[in-house]
């Protein structure tokens, strides 16, 4: 197959729009999605604790 | 430092150097009056040299189990201060070249090595890989290291990446002097070189995954996710733009896979993702911890915070083509770059807008704290130099700024005021906080230095505008009979006053560097000088008793 300029285009104005659009609903939908909430809110803030030590491990 | 390395430790970095050393030797044999042996020279020395300095500490007693209770600082450190020596080498070469450029006479060494073609690559790569690379590295390993909770995996490998990146740098100015060139920019450097930053990138991303694996946060903070853009794009663009083949393994000299307009692209792919992954993501990374740190105040949204990371990292990608407008590159590909430069404006916007927002509320802060004040001007002109970058990456907007001032007036708004900003802010943030000590040596000295650097930056920036869009619209200018109004000497000419200015700009941001530096190297001194009086050992408050760390 010769892979000229039209074909090029014709995949960029198909898939490549779609996996854009497609990942950037995805992004938005991961940022927003309500259950993810907690986990943001704790590392938004917990890099604010005075504490400079590794966390023990369970082990 | 040694001592608080393992005996196998120490018996892994000898085994590396002497393998190294070899390797040098072998380039200094098989070169022999090719650039490449004086490359191999370099390389044994530098080799055999570390490898003196680890055996005067090889038995010195071991460390012992409680130093797995704190972080591993000992490479932050001397990444910091190589980040400031490199800063001061790259600047005063930058300022050096600058001066070149108005008094071309100047040129006092009648030699090679001393002519501007060479001495430039010294300023451009010393500033990007030499201080900004380290400084990269330094923070990466303490943010990392934070966010996470754990401990980095072992102490070996973080050395092994600060000491072989700082090998690929000196191998590569060093080269420069030579006249060894792969004549791309910010991809100068040959093919050894190139095979070296492959395996030491390598093991950096390695340490990255293997301390992410042991973090005891469940979520991955959002400067991670940017280090790690950072790390493994730069990996991919490295590996693919310098696809070479060497004349044969005793020369310096390579040929590039690719010809013609594709090398073009390629590099200009490679070169604008330099910008965004390199002197983007990776100092977005240090904004996004530093910034709140420094405030205390968490970052505004961070929902914004992971959209605009995205953003960046998708949209970045296909901007490189705005580099070669009106070239032999189809007119499409030149489209797809402008696009995607235009869209950029999005997520650097929302990257500069969330940092501006986080500091609102504590504006007397910014006001009294100079180190706040210089991650604030830097959140400023990231906004500024990426709505100049995307205006400037339409076409007929870049049919006047190409080839012009304007493009370096451009890159030092974003290199001066974004990154070296964020850098300096970030450092006077951390030297405290790694040596254990209330503050900088002297406040009073982080205030010249911003005030120094931002001078120099505003006149630097005022200069190369003037010049670049003088220097433009005289090239465009007719006359009645339709032939160019001005001759190129003439618009040189036009320039000269504004390349004296951009002298005394860089001079007064070098002045900064090695005030910031002093300032550091001092309050490094005061710190040892008081745990040497105070006897106290270096170790956290909690103590240490069952601290084997998982997978030990």
């Amino acid at each position: 197959m010769d892979i000229g300029h039209e074909t090029l285009v014709a995949i960029s104005k198909s898939w490549g729009l779609f996996y854009l659009l497609a990942f950037s609903v995805g992004v938005m939908v991961y940022a927003f999605w309500p259950g993810n909430r907690k986990a943001f809110e704790h590392a938004r803030t917990s890099i604010l604790a005075e504490d400079d030590t590794p966390l023990e491990p369970e082990n | 430092m040694i001592s608080r390395l393992t005996l196998s430790e120490r018996q892994l970095a000898l085994g590396v150097l002497l393998f190294l050393g070899i390797i040098g030797l072998a380039m200094a044999a098989a070169g022999r009056n090719d650039p490449l042996g004086g490359q191999g020279f370099i390389v044994l020395l530098f080799s055999v040299g570390l490898a003196f300095y680890v055996m005067s500490g090889y038995f010195a007693p071991e460390p012992d189990e409680s130093r797995l209770a704190s972080y591993y600082d000992d490479p932050t450190k001397v990444g910091i201060v190589l980040a400031m020596f490199w800063a001061v080498i790259g600047m005063a070469m930058g300022v050096w070249v600058a001066a070149l450029l108005a008094w071309p006479e100047l040129t006092f060494v009648d030699q090679a090595w001393a002519s501007f073609g060479r001495l430039r690559p010294v300023h451009t790569s010393g500033v990007i890989f030499g201080f900004g690379g380290n400084a990269l590295i330094a923070t990466s390993f303490h943010v990392l290291q934070r966010t996470s909770r754990a401990r980095l995996p072992d102490q070996f490998s973080p050395w092994f990446v600060l000491i072989g990146y700082n090998l690929f740098c000196i191998v590569a100015a060093s080269g420069y002097l030579m006249g060894i060139t792969q004549s791309k920019e910010y991809a100068e450097p040959e093919w050894y070189a190139d095979i070296w930053l492959v395996i030491v990138w390598v093991v950096y991303f390695l340490i990255y995954l293997r301390t992410l694996a042991r973090r005891k946060e469940p979520h991955i903070y959002v400067a991670n996710w940017y280090y790690m853009a950072f790390i493994l794009v730069v990996a991919v663009l490295h590996i693919v733009n310098n696809l070479a083949v060497p004349v044969s393994f005793s020369h310096a000299k390579s040929y590039s896979l690719f010809s013609g307009v594709q090398d073009a692209m390629t590099e200009w792919w490679y070169g604008h993702n330099a910008v965004a992954f390199f002197l983007t993501s990776g100092f977005l990374g240090m904004m996004y911890y530093y910034l709140p740190k420094r405030a205390g105040r968490p970052i505004f949204s961070y929902r914004l915070s992971i959209i605009s990371f995205w953003g960046i990292t998708f949209l970045y990608m296909w901007a490189g083509s705005h580099h070669l407008h009106y070239t032999a590159l189809p007119q499409w590909v030149q489209t797809l770059g402008m696009t995607f430069s235009v869209m950029l404006l999005v997520p650097s916007w929302a990257s500069a807008g969330n940092a501006l927002a986080t500091l609102n509320g504590a504006w007397h802060k910014v006001r009294d704290d100079a180190t706040l004040r210089f991650m604030m001007v830097a959140a400023v002109f990231y906004g500024l130099s990426t709505f100049e970058g995307s205006f400037m990456a339409i076409r007929p907007v870049n049919s006047l700024s190409h080839y012009t001032d304007w493009t370096i007036g451009h890159v030092h708004a974003g290199a001066l005021g974004w990154v070296a900003m964020i850098t300096f802010g970030s450092i006077y943030a951390l030297v405290p906080w790694l040596w254990k000590r209330e503050a900088m040596y002297s406040p009073r000295l982080v205030e010249v230095h911003f005030w120094l650097a931002l001078a120099g930056t505003i006149v630097y920036v005022f200069s190369m505008w003037n010049s670049g869009i003088i220097q433009g619209l005289m090239w465009r200018t007719y006359n009645d009979s339709g032939t160019l109004a001005y001759s190129f000497v003439d618009s040189l000419e036009a320039m000269h006053p504004y390349y004296i200015a951009r002298t005394f700009g860089g001079l007064l941001f070098l002045a900064g560097a090695v005030v910031g530096t002093f300032n550091v190297l001092k309050t490094i001194t005061l710190a040892r000088h008081e745990s040497a009086t105070a006897a106290e050992p270096d170790m956290p408050a909690i103590p240490a008793t069952s601290a084997v760390q998982a997978g030990e």
